[in-house]
Parts: C-alpha cells; structure tokens; sequence
C-alpha cells in the first residue's frame, strides 16, 4: 500500500504516480481488457512502456506544452494511457463523449482549441472529419481501430500503434525532452479539461489541477481503504468526471487494476467474470439489474420462487441491519446464513457482485425499495454525491450510516455550508481551477473564498449531520398558492416505480402540478407479454389503455405519499400525460448524464403542456426527434390526458402516528 | 477474352483480373428450363450482383457457383482452370463459402459453435486425436478458434458468443451465417438476399459489414438482393437475370439505365 505523502514531496502528478505505481508494483496488473474472448492484462511496467512510447511519438508529432488532445472512445486502456501520455508531455487530456453528435464534437472541439485528437475508430473519425473545416486549429488526428480507414487520406492522420512505433524509434533523440516537460508538472498545473453536461446552455470547461485529482483521489482512497489489490470495471464514459477520478486518479493513486469490458454490450457479462470490489454505478443501472432478476424469477419453478421469497423476505427483515453491524439475534444469523448459501450467495454471483466490497451509486436519487435490495443481499452499496466542480466528492456515506435518503456527511477535507434560500455550498482541495475561457462562469459558481455554489438546494440532519438533497435550487420554486414547488422531489418518486423511466412535474407559479411521463419498455413490454398485450410500437404501448391505468395508480400513490409531508403536498400532479417518446439526449431533452433539461423540455412540448392546464382530454401534436446518425424526421401522435386523485394534505401523516 | 488487368472503380479501388467465368450456363430441372445460357464473370476483389425479379433463377445462379446443382451445360472456370463436377465440399475446400436465403444454422449450439463449424475445411487432426484433444487436435483448435474470435470480433457480436442460435432475433442470425461464412477465410463469398426481411438500421449495418469485409480482407463477394438502393449503392458490377435471362450486366449505372431492366421490374405490356 503507497503511504498517504504530504504534496511536498510525494508525486505531484498522474505521470509521477504511473512511474511509482511501475517501481512499487511493477509485476502486477494495471490493465485489463477482454479481446478475442481473453482477458489481456498489461501490468503497471508494461502500461508504462507503453504510455512513454505513445508520449514519445506525441511530442514526434509535434504536441506542444499547453495544448489541448481530445479523447473520444470507449473505455480503453489504450486510451486511458492516451490522457496520461497527454499529460506526461504537458498537454491537456479532454477526453468528450462518445456518442455526442458532430455538432457538439465541434462545439467543444472549438472551445478547447483542441490541436490533436485520439479517438477510437472509424465512425469517431468520421464525426471529426465532418466538422474539421470549421476547426482552425485543429491538425492531428490519431486512431486506434483501423478498420474501415484504409482508404482515408493519410496525411493528418495516424494509426496509435505506428505513432508508438515512431516514438520507440526516436526514443534516443527525444527521450530528453519528455523528461525535461515530466519534470516540469506541478503539483498546480492542469490535470485534465472535462466538459460539464450542463441541463442550460453550452457545455463548460472545468479545468482541474492535478492537486483537485490525486488530493481527491487520496482523501476517498483513505475513507474507503481501497487497496492496489482492488479491481475495478471501467464502464461509464471516460468523459465523466467519476470515470476519471475512479479509472485514473484513484487507480493510480492506490495501484488497483482497471478493468475494460470488451464492448458495450458485454459489460454484464464482463462484470461477471471481473467480480469487481469496487464498484460504480448510476441508480439506473442498479434499477435494470434488478428488474431483470426479477422478470427472472417469474419464469422460475413455483418451488425456486418461494425459497427466493421466503429468503429475500428473511434478508429485507435483517440483511441490512447485519451489514451495518448491527446486533441481531443469533436465530437470524443463522438463517441468513443459510439464505446466503441458498439465494444471496448464487445472486450476488450471477449479478457480479460476489467480491463487492464498497459500491457507490451517485447522480440520481435511487429508490429505497432498490437500494435496500442491494444492501439486504449484504452489498456494501453507499450514496455520494458530487459534481465535476468540486472533483466528484462533496459528500460520501461512511460504512455504517448508509440510508437511501441522504447522500451522507462530508468527505474528508470537504466544508459545507447552506445559504439562506437553501443552496449547498462547498469548499474543498478538490475544487475546480475554473471554467476554461469563461471567467464570468467561474465568477458566478465560485467566489474569493473558494465556496462553489452547488446548484443543489438541501439542508443538513439534525442530529446525523448528514445532508439532504431536495432538488436543483433553480427548480425549486413557489406555485400561486405559495406552496413550496420541487419537481425533483416528485419526479423521483414516480420514478421509483420500474415502469416509470423519465418524469418531468411542472407546477411552477401556477395553481397545481402536472406531469409527463415516460415508460419504461423493458418493464411495461414484459407485463405486456406476460399479459397478452399486442402492441406494435412504442407509441402504441404508452397508449394502452391499461398502462395508462399502471401510471395512473403510481401517480396516484406518489400523490398520497407526498401529503404526507406537509411542505411539499403542493406538488401532487392532478394531470399526466404518457409521453409518446423517450426523452432523449440526442434531441437535446436530456443531458448525456440523463438529466432533464426543463427549460428545452418546455419550450419543445409547449403545445403538450397547454393541454395538461386547459382541461382539454386529448392532444394533437408533432415532434422532430433526431436519430443517432443525424438525420431529422418527426412522429405524430393523439395522447391522452388523465387526472389523477390528489389526496387530501397531512391527513395520512395523522392518521399514521 | 480472359481479362487479366482488371478495371478501377468510381471509388478509385484496383479491382483484380477475372477470377471466376461462368460460360454459357443452362441448368434445366425436368422441363423447367432454371437458367438459359447465362454467361458472366467475376473478378478478383470486386462486389459483383445478381438482381432480377422473383423466380429469374438468381438462387439456382448461386448454387451452380457453390457446387449443389449441376448445370446440363455450361463450364464454370475457377482461377483459370475449368471446374469439374463437384460436390458443395469440394468447392467449399477450394475457397468459396455461402450464406442461405433461408437461415441454416444449427439452431440448438451457441453462436461460437455455430461460427467454429465454418473452420470445418481448416481441420486436418484425426479421429482418434480429436477425441482426446491432444496434439495437433488441440493445436488446430486454439487456431481456429482465434480465427473465430476475429470474425466474432468484426461482426460485433461478442455479446451473444455464448446464446444459444435459437434465441436470436432474425437480424442477428443472418449476421451469425455472415459470421461462418467469413470463418472458412474464403476467396469468393456468396450472399443469397443478405438483407432480406431486415429493417433499415439492420440493413445499413450489413451493407457497413459487407463492404468492410471486401475492403479489410479483399473477399470477392457475390451477392443476391432485391433491395435495389442497397444493391446499386453496394456492388461493383451487376448481372440482371428475368425468366432465366441474362438481360443486363454492367455498372450499376449501366443497369439503372438498360431498358430491358426497366421493362423487367416495372413491367411492360407484351
């Protein structure tokens, strides 16, 4: 284990960490990446061989200190090395997202004055080609598959390996010169550029240093105790902030082994066969795994069903209270003993968590019923929360204070503090250096004594100190009556039911609240084969009369449960409407973290939203959505409006106490 | 006659010189005269079509090139040599593998399985050594497999490796026979309707996957389809076959633009 050094004389950059890590743990595994059906492991030596060979042939190409290289791929370790070789000879790394159209590429290929690209392949290529014209700066592009590329013009482009090649073949010449820019990073210049979704307007720059990252890194490497033996599985787009400080900054922090699936669509499979210890993932991925379990155990024989019953019910009663050390009686040690032989065991094992000793789940509230789920198996999984701004960690659950309700107390070296209208405030080594060419932004988010404004309206337990988060401060706001209006609150509560995909409340300065509603086609589509349901399309399933009744009841029931609490019994939602699309990043409705742009929402679905206020029963419309390619076409659709029963305020609060 | 030099395309690829000549097919079943006299070439490297209306005897074309019907008359020459008559093995052993119309894949293996039986004419080991797998056996068989796992690999369907055919929806599975096809590492593949009953999205991702083969590996492809955008947009050079006729062959452009085309698939009065 590396011992916690102070940023005196400790390493002061990733490069610094990789040539320690190859030192201190040399023959052990770095890399993994299934290929052909095998895992390949390339050990720390190895990855950094290969790193110096890609820096070599960088500066051969002519990367200059302070320029910018963009990273568009999936998880790779080859292109994992590509940012740390960015790095190494005093560039940038701004890893984008993979999927995002051209258009956007351009938009922050521009903002960066990226110079060099390294991207995976050839529909990457493509993209970049498309919108090279209109970039100035823009010169080298570099790939890693060349499937497809042989026939492209070669002369600003470059195949990875050859580029190695090239750098091993200069080696002598230019080895000096990498040394002379490694020497050069401080522990305060910049670590990596990674563009913020943001649910308004253009993406922003956030630049951190590499103090933000390896401070961060070692502060949540230590409230953990993640060791060089962990392993992870890198799975979540490199251009988020979570993957980086998880895939690299804690990777190279502690030593522990990234783990590459072999290609998007095996990743549960890969899961499996990794057994992850430490884990990562958005409620959405924990909310499939366990909708699939449970369609699962449908099928299953009458006999397997009620011992998977019978157990799980055993598990929901104790597992949780077992996890967190709690005492429990000794007859029920024993029994979930035997549930862990008979039901947990085989579960955990199936759905790759068998080695899981700390799992996270960040960016979205997740459902109690789903989070004590995981935990009743006896899966260590915590809340965090965090922002790109603050380096991810702002808060984390210690081990044994772990509720689906609060997102815990602040990491190690984080303040916090909440403003009088609500918003959350923070102040952390981890806080960004600013928002690339926008100091006005930077102004804005982050003022003289280093507080960042979160966004996040929340206030802090009494009692547990930890805090809770209620929705976006700029959300939240007053409906005519002058009851408090948090659509957040209420989206996620319809969102806990699997059927429910995507919600969006609007309510905001008018007299009640309304809702559009997504379904979820995994969980509806399988009731409707189980019920015998025909249905030809998506569209044609929102319509179904008896979905419309499924939604209709959970709104009904989110309805109850939120007069229950006296301050947010205004946002019960009188009228819904199932919306005959997903929403979708690629129509710029949600972020590509998926979260709800509102304003674009609105403005889009302005027709839609008259209907839900004017009583009317139905609605006529037409939307443009946009495929994945690129091209534009629109659906037309006639959807129902419903009312739904809103319950009386406070009354179920009394009559339950 | 025999062209050797070969021609470039519109899209500046080198395409090679004749590779396979049909000369004067005729395949009759009982009175039912299948093809009349059909003679045509393929060349090294190119995308060469066969497009005609329902029942013009594009399938039985095919089959005549992959072995499985016997012409009455007619020779097929093969790399400059006449062919003699020979059964599908034979010709599968001399580097030409095939895709169905309808999907013939062992439905209860895995699609891995499904995949390894394309090596079948790379396998040399005996009995005796295949059922101890030992030796050559096993050494042919970790060979073959990484062959597999390429193809595996460039068809993207890592994901189902393990499935069981069966499960598969139908767009998958034509890409699994792709898949065996392209594990025998053939000279010449041939297509019977690679994107029949398949919608849009799965079709531009067979159309990536056969130009991708023909430029990664240079396979001579040989391809049957009724989608004309697909077929014009894809191939080098196209045959158009009615009632057993040839009644075009040239560039796709050549072909759009035949009138005896025109009159075959819009129909004409007699």
């Amino acid at each position: 284990m590396p011992t916690s050094s102070d940023d005196r004389n400790g390493p002061r950059s990733i490069p610094a960490l990789l040539h320690r890590n190859a030192s201190q743990f040399g023959g052990s595994a770095a890399y993994r990446e299934k290929d052909l059906g095998i895992w390949q492991a390339w050990t720390w030596s190895q990855t950094e061989a290969e790193i110096q060979a890609l820096s070599l042939g960088l500066i051969n190409l002519g990367v200059n200190e302070g320029d910018f290289i963009a990273i568009i791929g999936r998880n790779r370790p080859y292109l994992y090395w590509s940012m740390v070789a960015a790095q190494a000879v005093g560039a940038i790394p701004v890893p984008l997202y993979q999927d995002a159209g051209a258009d956007e590429m351009a938009y922050v290929l521009d903002h960066c004055g990226a110079r060099f690209a390294i991207v995976a392949d050839q529909e990457q290529v493509d993209k970049v080609i498309e919108v090279q014209e209109k970039l100035h700066q823009f010169e080298h592009m570099i790939y890693l598959d060349p499937r497809g590329l042989r026939k492209y013009d070669h002369s600003k482009l470059h195949q990875y390996a050859h580029v190695q090649d090239q750098g091993r073949a200069a080696k002598d010449e230019l080895l000096p010169d990498l040394e002379r820019r490694e020497t050069k990073l401080a522990y305060d210049s910049s670590c990596v550029m990674l563009y913020t979704s943001g649910t308004t307007g253009k993406p922003k720059g956030v630049m951190l240093s590499n103090r933000n990252v390896i401070e961060t890194a070692r502060s949540s490497s230590d409230f953990d105790q993640l060791r060089d033996t962990d392993e992870v599985l890198a799975y979540l787009p490199m251009a988020w902030v979570g993957d980086f400080i998880f895939s690299i900054g804690q990777a190279y922090w502690t030593g522990f082994c990234v783990n590459c699936p072999e290609s998007p669509d095996t990743m549960m499979t890969d899961l499996r066969e990794i057994g992850p210890s430490y884990y990562f993932a958005p409620p959405r991925i924990f909310e499939t795994q366990l909708t699939q379990v449970m369609i699962r155990m449908e099928d299953a024989g009458p006999f397997k069903k009620r011992i998977f019953d019978y157990f799980m019910a055993h598990a929901r009663k104790v597992g949780s209270s077992i996890l967190d050390g709690h005492s429990v009686a000794l007859v029920d040690r024993l029994k979930y003993a035997l549930g862990e032989f008979m039901v947990y065991g085989p579960l955990k094992n199936a759905l790759g968590f068998s080695s899981v000793r700390v799992g996270y789940t960040a960016g979205e509230a997740i459902g109690p019923e789903i989070f004590d789920f995981y935990r009743s198996l006896g899966i260590n999984l915590k809340q965090l929360y965090g922002q790109t701004e603050a380096t991810v960690f702002i808060t984390a659950q210690p081990d044994g204070e772990v509720r689906s309700d609060t997102v815990g107390v602040p990491c190690p070296g984080v303040e916090l503090r909440i403003a009088d209208n609500g918003e959350v405030f923070y102040r952390s080594p981890g806080v960004f250096v600013e928002y690339y060419k926008n100091a006005a932004s930077t102004a804005d988010t982050k003022d003289a004594e280093g507080w960042v404004a979160t966004g996040d309206a929340g206030f802090i337990e009494e009692g547990t100190g930890h805090l809770r988060i209620i929705d976006r401060a700029k959300d939240v706001g007053k409906m005519a009556s002058g009851a408090l209006f948090a659509p957040k609150y209420a989206e996620n509560k319809l969102k806990f039911f699997p059927n429910i995909l995507e919600a969006v409340v609007f309510g905001s300065e008018r007299e009640e609240c309304t809702a559009f509603i997504n379904i979820d086609l995994t969980a509806v589509g399988n009731w409707a084969e189980r019920n015998n349901i025909a249905y030809a399309s998506y569209q044609e399933l929102t319509a179904h009369p008896q979905v419309m009744g499924t939604v209709q009841d959970h709104v009904e029931d989110v309805n109850v449960s939120l007069a229950e609490d006296a301050m947010l019994s205004g946002c019960q939602i009188h009228r819904f409407v199932i919306l005959h699309k997903e929403l979708d990043a690629d129509d710029g409705e949600l972020t590509r973290t998926r979260k709800v742009r509102r304003r674009i929402i609105e403005q889009k679905y302005g027709d839609i939203i008259k209907a839900l206020y004017d009583g009317s029963p139905k609605i006529s419309t037409t939307t443009e959505v946009t495929y994945e390619d690129g091209r534009k076409g629109s659906i037309s659709a006639t959807l129902e409006i419903r009312d739904a029963k809103v319950a009386p305020a406070g009354t179920q609060k009394v009559a339950a106490e | 006659m025999k062209d050797t030099v070969g021609y470039t395309t519109a899209d500046g690829r080198q395409i090679g010189g004749t590779v396979m000549e049909m000369k004067n097919i005729t395949l009759r079943f009982g009175g039912v005269e299948a093809i009349k006299n059909i003679s045509f070439d393929v060349h090294e490297g190119e995308i060469r079509a066969i497009i005609g209306p329902n029942g013009a005897g594009k399938s039985s074309m095919l089959n005549v090139i992959s072995g499985f019907y016997h012409p009455q008359e007619g020779e097929v020459w093969y790399r400059g040599e006449r062919r003699p008559t020979m059964k599908p093995y034979e010709v599968a052993r001399q580097g030409i593998a095939r895709t169905f119309q309808n999907i013939a894949l062992f439905e209860g293996m895995s699609v891995l399985d499904n995949v390894m039986t394309g090596r079948l004419t790379h396998m040399h080991a005996g009995m005796f050594s295949q059922a101890m797998w030992w030796g050559k056996a096993r050494d042919e068989e970790i060979l073959n497999r990484q062959k597999v796992e390429e193809v595996i690999d460039f068809l993207e369907i890592q994901a189902i490796r393990k499935t069981p055919v069966g499960r598969l929806p139908y767009g998958l599975k034509k890409r699994v026979e792709l898949a065996r096809a392209l594990a025998a590492e053939p000279q010449i593949l041939l297509l019977d309707e690679p994107m029949a009953g398949m919608n849009v999205e799965e079709k531009e991702d067979m159309s990536r996957f056969i130009l991708d083969v023909n430029d990664e590996f240079g396979t001579t492809i040989v391809l049957i389809e009724h989608d004309m955008g697909v077929v014009m947009d894809l191939s080098d050079r196209v045959v158009v076959m009615d009632y057993g006729k040839k009644i075009g062959d040239g560039t796709p452009d050549e072909v759009r633009s035949n009138q005896d085309v025109i009159d075959a698939y819009l129909g004409v009065q007699h």
